[in-house]
């Protein structure tokens, strides 16, 4: 599973403008695998990102809806894409602000399936 | 929120704030009590002191016995709420945070927000000055001074 993991984090790390991407366990926040450029607060994005979806999971099931599959933080300096990657892990990548968010989406997906 | 040591109560603040932090306890490594938030009744407190700093010098004497290098920080994992445990330095010597949280936050932020802390309270404790010596004949009145400033009673 490590390995597997870290073949897929490197493939989401190959699209340009992407700084990392990690393996998130949903309910702890914690890394559980990375690959980070350096300067990444890995930690800190795997905190954000796992408090960010288990809110928005809450907010939509309080509506009666599904939980989101993606979620997309853009900020001034990058962004921030979350997607469910199965056994309570989240796939995350951080990305430079001119990334090509459709690319990223697309490949989080499909490496979130194929850990699924 | 109540502390003892009066330069401690904006780190500790700022971690309540963000980590949405139940319960939080920063003592000594021998168990006295340098702030408190969330907890009712003295004698949990003091309870929860002792018993915390025995867990961490247990655990301490055990990564001696393992290896090298002694452990980080210890969290027990309730279907509730959780317990973190974690010793770290400040200037004013080597302290312990205990903190119990929910499902209203996570392990990840916990921990991200306590680094934060121990770093600003290493930035915010004033330079050491002689410390009075506490005597025999002082002891219980520090010791009420101790409890009313953490109980304002």
């Amino acid at each position: 599973m490590t390995n597997f993991a870290q073949q897929v984090l490197e493939e989401v790390t190959r699209i340009p403008g992407v700084r990392g991407a990690l393996l998130v366990s949903e309910d702890d926040g914690l890394i559980v695998a990375e690959a980070l450029m350096e300067g990444v607060d890995g930690p800190a994005v795997a905190a954000l990102a796992a408090s960010l979806t288990g809110r928005l999971g809450r907010a939509t099931r309080a509506l009666g809806k599904a939980a989101p599959v993606l979620l997309h933080l853009q900020a001034t300096g990058g962004a921030v894409f979350s997607a469910a990657g199965g056994e309570g892990l989240l796939l995350v990548a951080v990305t430079a602000a001119d990334v090509n968010a459709g690319l990223v989406r697309l490949s989080l997906l499909d490496a979130a399936g194929r850990l699924s | 929120m109540r502390a003892i040591e009066p330069w401690v109560e904006g780190p500790l603040t700022t971690f309540l704030t963000e980590s949405s932090a139940r319960l939080v306890l920063l003592m000594t490594s021998a168990g006295q009590v340098i702030a408190q938030h969330g907890f009712t009744r003295s004698l949990d407190v003091m309870a929860a002191a002792a018993l915390g700093a025995g867990i961490v010098a247990s655990t301490g004497e055990l990564a001696k016995l393992l290896g090298p290098s002694p452990f980080g920080a210890l969290v027990h994992q309730g279907t509730n709420q959780a317990v973190f445990l974690a010793p770290f330095t400040t200037p004013r010597g080597r302290w312990i945070g205990l903190v119990v949280y929910g499902k209203e936050t996570s392990l990840g932020l916990i921990q991200l927000f306590f680094n934060r802390m121990v770093e600003d309270l290493s930035q915010s404790a004033p330079v050491e000055h002689a410390r009075r010596a506490v005597l025999a004949e002082n002891f219980e009145h520090e010791l009420n001074a101790s409890l009313r400033a953490l109980f304002g009673r």
